[in-house]
């Protein structure tokens, strides 16, 4: 149903206020969008390539296009305008923000899907922990991973990961789902596109410098990778092969007409090249990966993949399962179904859970969750692809439900964020575990 | 009954202890009140006290490279050429002025190579430079320092030195000269750091010292790794700020930014490394650093006036290079206790708590413990065996040391448990 009704209604109208944000920039700030380098100036970014972060340019003036929460706005006002009210009565008694029926997965159908993260499964991330020996099963699942890269079976790779990869062995184990080898012609693609960041100076160079400046060199662990992100963000923005997702996504690609040409169409470009606008915390897609992968061409296509996978996802509004907003749906549904009356009183109090756990699904939990966490949750992205346990709904409503007591006290929204603003210490797996697998449904 | 000064602590710097006479029985005291008054003051058979006498055999450069050349000597003499090469982790180290003409041979064997000069006693980055060429340090002979030391060559014997440890080191025909001289020490610097992100880091580990005859010392699981706020090039000797991680001199940097902090803890660094080298190589790094903990403590256990009233925290400073072999940079007794962050005050505090609750002066421990919150029992008369039961001590067998640097430190849980055993112990009359 959806797919068609809300790139016409939600997508493209959001799509036409991101470009009107970013030309009216362009116009204030009097730069163009894009221009050529003189020459001094490609010989003096060259020099410094490694290590850009040094830089600092004056930001003030540049705002990011939006944030999560800009976002968030808008996919609160989709409406299907085709839905009779008439149908699916469980819908009807939806009290969540989202008000566009899609269908999600319930309980009993998420065990299915999951069936591997179940109690009975030993799994990186509980049964790796200080307290159960070794021999019992982390032993033995490093040496099935050794022998699934030894003979790089990718399929039996995605399989293996859902129960999580061992730290050593992680780098290899994506790059080989991801099908990620680095050949002679991937690193002159890399170069190439770096070569066109010296050449040409993009608007949106400045909107990535900001970000990371915002985030990732504020995080208390990825400020050590600040260069990296440069070097893989400024590349991607100028590589027309991410275009290519656009094709099974419900968003397209802003363009930009050759002054005096609007509208015709011979004399549009795509802006940028890689047709994606970053917004504020996009860096922290990248940062978590720099723990894992230090050749720069690498490290970025790693990111690519990853991002013409997933992460696309999370900004552009479509009714695929994996798609924000059924996501955000999800999350609601689990929530309101089996904790009602932590959900009521979130509402009551002003306090609606999707405005908190919005920003962590829009960023995959980077930023939110400790590294190694982190990792063990996109290890499972990657290995259902799907981000549904993730960084979509599961996760969010297994965090509510752990702080499930502490959010019954609170009296408003700014308190519920308090209790929820630190999520550095909690363990993903055994969360999910008991969230899944435990609740009596 | 007791009165730890430490209520002054909880991220507030080092107290200024006040002295009350005969008032206190545990005493987390400064240096300098200690060389003051040590010596002619009186303490109970219970009392404590946060140094040893003359710790500065360990912390201040120049005697520690004494002492550990001087170990070094002994275990090849004694054991052979494989454990003396044991110590080889501090860099090579030569006394100002006094080994200045044994300087400029090696430096002679070396050409090209970068030095360090650092002064003998002062912290937090003041008065370091790097150099490459002899004419560097002619130069700065030539300066203020130089005019001294020209006079000073001649240095008197240690044992003559002002017992009090201070860094004036006046020799009798000086005394006439008011200006107080600083020693220095020319260290070969080491070139190939390991980078993360491009910048150079070092590592700050905490050792607790109980004694030293016999030799009882515990490795706290919690550190962290500082960065320098640049990229690291050998171009720019000049830029102190590249080469200094301490976050004394990060902190005047035009780059710093006080948000950051600028460190890791050092799980966080363990994991790092782990997934790019893989579990072994981790492990043998951290039991070279072990070994390192060790060895220094050994070379000096002869030397540091026993006293068991005594008994102190060490902030180990290491580096690692790209080989990644660990490198001693020094040891302070004074370790800093202020925080830069939330997590940074977090570790201090708990660090400071777990020190007390070893030294222990309610006498609740049995003295037989391992493990105390984060801290292990790492050496105890001979090295210690993660397993329970005598240690293995033939060399054979799977003899795995009790230290877990940058593990999982899950010390509230073990305080309750040991706490609460301890509690059914007492209830059992002796």
């Amino acid at each position: 149903m959806a797919l068609t009704v809300l790139r016409s209604t939600g997508q493209g109208s959001w799509e036409k206020r991101i470009l009107k944000s970013l030309n009216s920039m362009c116009t204030e700030l009097s730069i163009p969008l894009a221009r050529k380098r003189p020459v001094g100036e490609q010989k003096e970014l060259l020099n410094k390539w490694n290590e850009m972060g040094t830089d600092e340019p004056d930001l003030s003036l540049f705002r990011p296009v939006y944030a999560p929460k800009d976002f968030l706005e808008v996919l609160i006002n989709l409406r299907n305008p085709n839905y009779e009210n008439g149908d699916s009565l469980s819908f009807r008694t939806h009290l969540g923000l989202i008000q566009v029926p899609l269908k999600v997965k319930d309980i009993p159908e998420l065990k299915e899907f999951f069936v591997e993260l179940g109690l009975t499964t030993g799994q990186l991330g509980i049964d790796d922990s200080t307290q159960v020996p070794p021999e019992l099963f982390e032993n033995e699942h490093v040496r099935i991973g050794q022998k699934v890269l030894a003979e790089q079976d990718s399929a039996a790779a995605q399989q293996y990961v859902r129960q999580g990869s061992p730290t050593a062995l992680r780098a290899e184990l994506w790059a080989l789902i991801l099908n990620i080898s680095s050949q002679p012609e991937d690193i002159l693609y890399y170069e190439q596109l770096k070569t066109n960041v010296i050449q040409h100076d993009l608007l949106v160079d400045s909107l990535i410098y900001k970000d990371v400046k915002l985030t990732a060199s504020n995080d208390d662990y990825y400020f050590v990778f600040e260069d990296y992100l440069y070097q893989v963000l400024l590349c991607f923005s100028r590589d027309t092969s991410v275009l290519g997702h656009f094709a099974y996504s419900s968003a397209s690609p802003p363009k930009s007409y050759i002054r005096g040409k609007l509208g015709l169409e011979e004399y549009a470009v795509f802006y940028p090249p890689n047709g994606v606008i970053p917004f504020h915390g996009f860096s922290m897609y990248v940062a978590p990966l720099c723990f894992l992968y230090h050749e720069p061409s690498k490290l970025y296509q790693i990111f690519r993949e990853m991002y013409v996978r997933f992460f696309f996802r999370l900004h552009s509004i479509s009714s695929h399962p994996s798609g924000i907003v059924s996501l955000c749906l999800l999350f609601e549904t689990l929530l309101q179904t089996y904790l009602p009356q932590l959900f009521y009183h979130l509402r009551e109090i002003g306090a609606q859970p999707l405005r908190i756990s919005f920003k962590w699904m829009v960023r995959a939990f980077s930023g939110y969750l400790a590294t190694d966490q982190l990792l063990l949750l996109w290890d499972r992205i990657l290995g259902y692809n799907s981000l549904e346990i993730l960084a979509g709904k599961i996760l969010a409503a297994a965090v509510f439900a752990f702080r499930a007591v502490n959010l019954m006290e609170v009296t408003s929204l700014a308190a519920a964020e308090a209790v929820l603003a630190d999520l550095s210490t909690l363990k993903v797996m055994p969360l999910l575990q008991i969230f899944l697998f435990a609740t009596v449904t | 009954m007791s009165r730890p000064k430490n209520q002054n602590y909880k991220g507030h710097g080092l107290p200024k202890g006040k002295e009350r006479e005969g008032e206190w029985d545990f005493y987390w005291c400064d240096v300098s009140w200690l060389r003051e008054n040590f010596d002619h003051t009186y303490m109970d058979e219970h009392v404590r006290i946060s140094h040893f006498r003359n710790h500065y055999e360990l912390t201040r450069k120049n005697y520690m490279v004494k002492n550990l050349k001087r170990f070094r000597k002994q275990l090849e003499r004694e054991v052979g050429k494989l454990e003396a090469a044991k110590c080889d982790f501090f860099p090579k180290t030569f006394e100002m002025p006094c080994e200045y003409h044994l300087f400029v041979e090696e430096f002679r064997k070396n050409p090209g190579i970068t030095w360090i000069m650092k002064p003998v006693a002062r912290s937090q980055g003041k008065g370091i430079f790097l150099f490459r060429r002899l004419k560097d340090i002619m130069d700065w002979r030539k300066g203020t320092a130089g005019k001294k030391l020209t006079s000073l060559e001649a240095q008197p014997a240690r044992s003559a030195i002002n017992p009090s440890g201070s860094h004036d080191t006046r020799s009798s025909d000086d005394q006439k000269d008011e200006i107080p001289v600083e020693n220095y020490v020319a260290q070969r610097y080491i070139e190939n750091p390991y980078l993360i992100g491009g910048r150079k880091f070092d590592l700050r580990v905490y050792v607790l010292v109980m004694s030293y005859i016999p030799l009882r010392a515990w490795l706290y699981r919690d550190g962290f790794a500082r960065f320098s706020n640049t990229r690291f090039t050998l171009n720019s000797i000049d830029d102190q700020y590249v080469h200094l991680t301490n976050v004394a001199v990060q902190k005047t940097s035009p780059d710093y930014h006080p948000k950051k902090g600028c460190k890791w803890m050092l799980q966080r660094f363990r994991q790092y490394l782990a997934s790019k080298h893989g579990p072994e190589a981790v492990e043998k790094l951290f039991s070279d650093m072990d070994n390192i903990f060790v060895k220094s403590l050994q070379s000096v256990q002869k030397v540091i006036i026993s006293d068991k009233h005594c008994f102190e925290l060490y902030g180990y400073d290491i580096l690692i290079d790209q080989d990644l072999k660990p490198w001693l940079l020094e040891v302070n007794a004074s370790p800093s206790l202020t925080a830069s962050s939330q997590e940074d005050y977090e570790l201090k505090t708990c660090l400071l708590e777990d020190t007390l609750h070893v030294v222990d002066m309610e006498a609740r421990l049995t003295g037989r413990e391992k493990r105390v919150g984060g801290f292990d029992l790492m050496w105890n008369d001979g090295p210690v065996s993660r397993e329970e039961g005598a240690p293995d001590l033939s060399g054979m067998g799977n003899f795995v040391t009790n230290t877990h640097l940058g593990c999982v430190n899950d010390r509230k849980k073990q305080l309750r448990q040991l706490f609460h055993s301890l509690q059914g112990q007492k209830k059992v009359p002796s």
